[in-house]
């Protein structure tokens, strides 16, 4: 247990998960305007039609596996029937066929991005460095599961980096769990790692408003000219109240 | 019945002459940034012609609107809530920005600072996504005068619907001009669709807004509009619309379309509609009666039930006062001019048309016939099948009765309007013979045809007294027990300068109404003495000037 240790395994996952939590709620805040995904569907959709779908239903797949596998304790799937065999079964084919589906979306949407001049032009810095570590993360992720999983022995991470991220959110951090976890594990830890520190300040943040409200709400939506929030969505801020006589404002 | 008022736009199709001063102040208001360059709020189309974006009006290509489904319940023509939810990593139906047109800019630099040479330098097109060269090929009214229509005008979709074949050879076809601005219906799509819930019709006046904070970009209300009337703003990622120049609206005034048309073609006013009715109204089987269902969707403000019913709801009576004299009211339901824009994409739209006579006058002057006798021009209404049933294709889900009806009507005033001014007998036949009298006649002549300002635009204001009340604030030191209480301000109280003369008037004037007020003059509250001091400007009160001895001296 070296003082690396404890900053790659205890500091910086804390600090990332700081400044997730806040910048979102920072963001949510003060940016709404700025809340989107900011499509360029409309500059170019022949290869986006392919690519979007892909990567996203990957990347769901792919999140929908990452919960199962680093959240959910062994001996709760156990209790269920998920043996260790059935269970490295499935993560292996059902994690592959999801990253091939993720990897290729975003080759595609990578390639579209670089080579559509219009859609290159849109692209922001901080597009670019989210680009380099979505793209890291994924690639580390795949690289270790081919390398370990399919072509290796097969590694058990339910016995060190889920019990490690548990961990941390338990808030009794055991870093040296981690320590002798697999080199392209512990890379695809890091950058999502850092994925995750970066991640209310870029785009990533439409992640969040999956409009599942949508399954529920009616049609028409009507909102009054003298709605409580404003002429936007939220309360106006302090100093931007509408003017009211001081006489409205004793009877309040 | 939930009565709802709506702020509703007509235009006469017959005044316009094309010259899109429409859309270029809309652009100049509204959408003159980067993101929404390719963006036309209001657009003016020669019609026939594919309109813009290109083809619109073809949904089995773009998805637009409602349909009704399987069990008779109505559906977004795109599908079912699901089914956009699966699709909203790429909508499939979204048009493409050269659709629209790639935006462009010219090197106008470049007349400036080009090094002296034997030819004169050019300003080339730079594209204003690329900034790189590049060759127009299509823009927003780029077959502006059936322009290069005999190209691209069999992509009409109303032409391809149509049983006749239309040559469109220059002698032999017809064209008028269609002004297009955001239709704010009473059952918008584009709110439907939203996933967000960020897109909403306001409760007091309909108009259908974005709410740019809650927008995420997910542009299903882009493709789900059959007007295609949303646009995707590409800088924001948001989307952007038409808002009826709601900040004008709500002072009273006309949207800044109306307000700057050269042709006084636009009319804007309230309609009274029982909103419980809408969805029943609009799930009707047979297309060709969602335009009788949508007009009983309407009220009669007239009716002391209804009144009575707006009232409950919290409307104020400056405003049911306003639906009673609404234009809208008139030339929708009293005369029943007034028709929908494709009453059959079940948006239930509130921005209507009265159809254009000229392509059957022209037809008929230019045979040599008598372009303004009643019975010249009801035979040619009869006769005359590609204009209507064009015609009927944009403003009746293909039925020909209601066109016909309005242009009779249309024709009917023509002729006994023309006798009339010639000082003939009016023949009361005319009026007669489309269901109409002489009387009513001339007042819809008078709303066409004379156009008055106040008549066109019957806006009543929203209700902010307070905050208005604040702006026109004369002293801060005029409060109860202030220093300058009771001052010059205050109206009917003695100041220190003397008695006041009439209301006191806002330091801005902000509508019509407003201007007549102030030139018209306003009574001293000391009869018979006028302090100047104190005069509000408002015309000229009695006793400000001496007695006149006699008038035929005084000339």
């Amino acid at each position: 247990m070296t003082a690396w240790d404890y900053l790659l395994w205890v500091a910086f996952p804390y600090a990332a998960s700081g400044v997730f939590v806040v910048g979102h709620l920072l963001r949510y805040r003060y940016d709404q305007f700025g809340w989107t995904s900011r499509s360029s569907q409309t500059y170019e959709n022949r290869l986006l039609r392919w690519g979007s779908p892909m990567f996203h239903y990957g990347i769901l797949m792919v999140i929908g596996g990452h919960v199962v596998g680093l959240f959910i304790p062994k001996p709760w799937l156990e209790f269920f029937g998920v043996t260790e065999h059935l269970y490295h079964l499935g993560a292996t084919w059902l994690g592959t066929f999801a990253a091939v589906l993720t990897v290729a979306g975003l080759t595609i949407l990578i390639y579209r991005r670089r080579l559509t001049k219009r859609v290159l032009l849109v692209t922001t810095v901080m597009d670019k460095v989210m680009y380099v570590f979505l793209a890291s993360t994924i690639l580390f992720g795949t690289t270790a599961t081919v390398l370990y999983q399919i072509f290796g022995g097969g590694y058990d991470y339910r016995g060190s980096i889920s019990p490690w991220i548990r961990s941390l959110y338990s808030f009794q951090p055991d870093p040296a769990l981690m320590s002798d976890v697999p080199f392209f594990f512990q890379l695809h830890v890091l950058t999502a790692t850092t994925l995750f520190l970066l991640w209310p300040f870029t785009r990533l943040v439409h992640v969040f408003s999956a409009p599942l409200g949508y399954l529920v709400r009616p049609y028409v939506v009507y909102r009054s000219r003298d709605d409580p929030r404003g002429a936007g969505s939220r309360a106006p801020r302090r100093g931007w109240e509408k003017s009211e006589s001081p006489l409205e404002r004793l009877r309040k | 019945m939930r009565v709802m008022a709506q702020m509703s736009m007509i235009m006469n199709l017959d005044k316009c002459i094309g010259c899109h001063t429409c859309s270029v102040t809309c652009k100049q208001v509204w959408t003159n940034r980067t993101g929404v360059e390719y963006a036309w709020f209001n657009n003016v189309e020669t019609r026939p012609g594919i309109g813009y974006p290109r083809e619109y009006e073809n949904q089995e290509k773009w998805k637009g609107g409602w349909v009704l489904g399987k069990r008779g319940r109505l559906q977004l023509k795109a599908g079912g809530r699901l089914k956009k939810l699966s699709q909203i990593f790429n909508n499939p139906n979204l048009p493409q920005i050269d659709d629209y047109y790639e935006p462009w800019t010219y090197d106008y630099d470049m007349l400036t600072t080009a090094p002296a040479g034997t030819q004169s330098p050019v300003a080339r097109p730079k594209s204003l996504l690329t900034g790189q060269n590049m060759d127009i090929k299509w823009s927003g009214n780029w077959d502006d005068n059936l322009g290069g229509s005999q190209e691209t005008a069999a992509q009409d979709p109303i032409l391809a619907t149509m049983s006749e074949h239309v040559k469109m050879e220059f002698e032999e076809t017809f064209m008028f001009y269609l002004p297009r601005i955001c239709e704010h219906c009473l059952n918008p799509a584009c709110v439907a669709a939203c996933p967000s819930g960020a897109m909403y019709k306001r409760e007091e006046d309909g108009i259908v807004l974005v709410d740019e904070d809650g927008c995420r970009g997910w542009r299903m209300c882009v493709s789900a509009c059959p007007y295609k009337k949303v646009y995707f703003n590409h800088k924001t990622g948001k989307a952007e619309k038409c808002t009826l120049c709601y900040p004008l609206i709500e002072q009273g005034k006309p949207t800044i379309c109306s307000e700057t048309c050269v042709g006084r073609l636009r009319y804007l006013g309230l309609m009274l509609y029982d909103a419980d009715a809408v969805l029943a109204a609009a799930s009707i089987e047979n297309d060709q009666d969602l335009l009788d269902a949508q007009r009983a969707c309407f009220l009669d403000p007239f009716d002391p039930e209804v009144i009575a019913a707006a009232k409950a709801e919290g409307m104020a009576d400056d405003w049911i006062e306003a639906a009673q004299n609404s234009p809208i009211y008139k030339l929708i339901s009293e005369y029943e001019i007034a028709l929908p824009l494709h009453p059959e994409y079940r948006t239930m739209p509130m921005v209507w048309y009265i159809p254009p006579l000229s392509p059957v006058v022209d037809v008929v002057s230019n045979s040599g016939s008598d372009g303004e006798d009643a019975r010249t021009l009801f035979a040619a209404i009869d006769k005359l099948r590609i204009p209507v049933e064009y015609l009927a294709g944009l403003f009746s889900a293909g039925d020909v009765v209601p066109v016909e009806l309005s242009l009779r009507k249309l024709a009917a005033m023509r002729a006994y309007m023309r006798d009339l001014n010639l000082g003939n007998e009016p023949d009361e036949r005319i009026p007669n013979a489309v269901g109409m009298t002489g009387e009513s006649i001339q007042a819809m002549y008078r709303l066409l045809a004379i156009a008055k300002y106040e008549d066109r635009y019957v806006i009543p204001k929203a209700h902010v007294e307070t905050a208005r009340e604040l702006e026109e604030l004369g002293c801060s030191l005029d409060t109860d027990g202030g220093p300058g209480m009771g001052g010059p301000g205050a109206a009917g109280h003695s100041g220190p300068y003397g008695n006041t003369v009439g209301m006191p008037l806002g330091a801005t004037v902000d509508n019509y109404n407003e201007m007549t007020g102030r030139a018209s003059p306003t009574a001293p509250t000391t009869p018979g003495r006028v302090n100047l001091l104190n005069w509000n400007g408002g015309g000229v009160p009695k006793g400000m000037f001496p007695p006149v001895a006699d008038a035929g001296s005084a000339a």
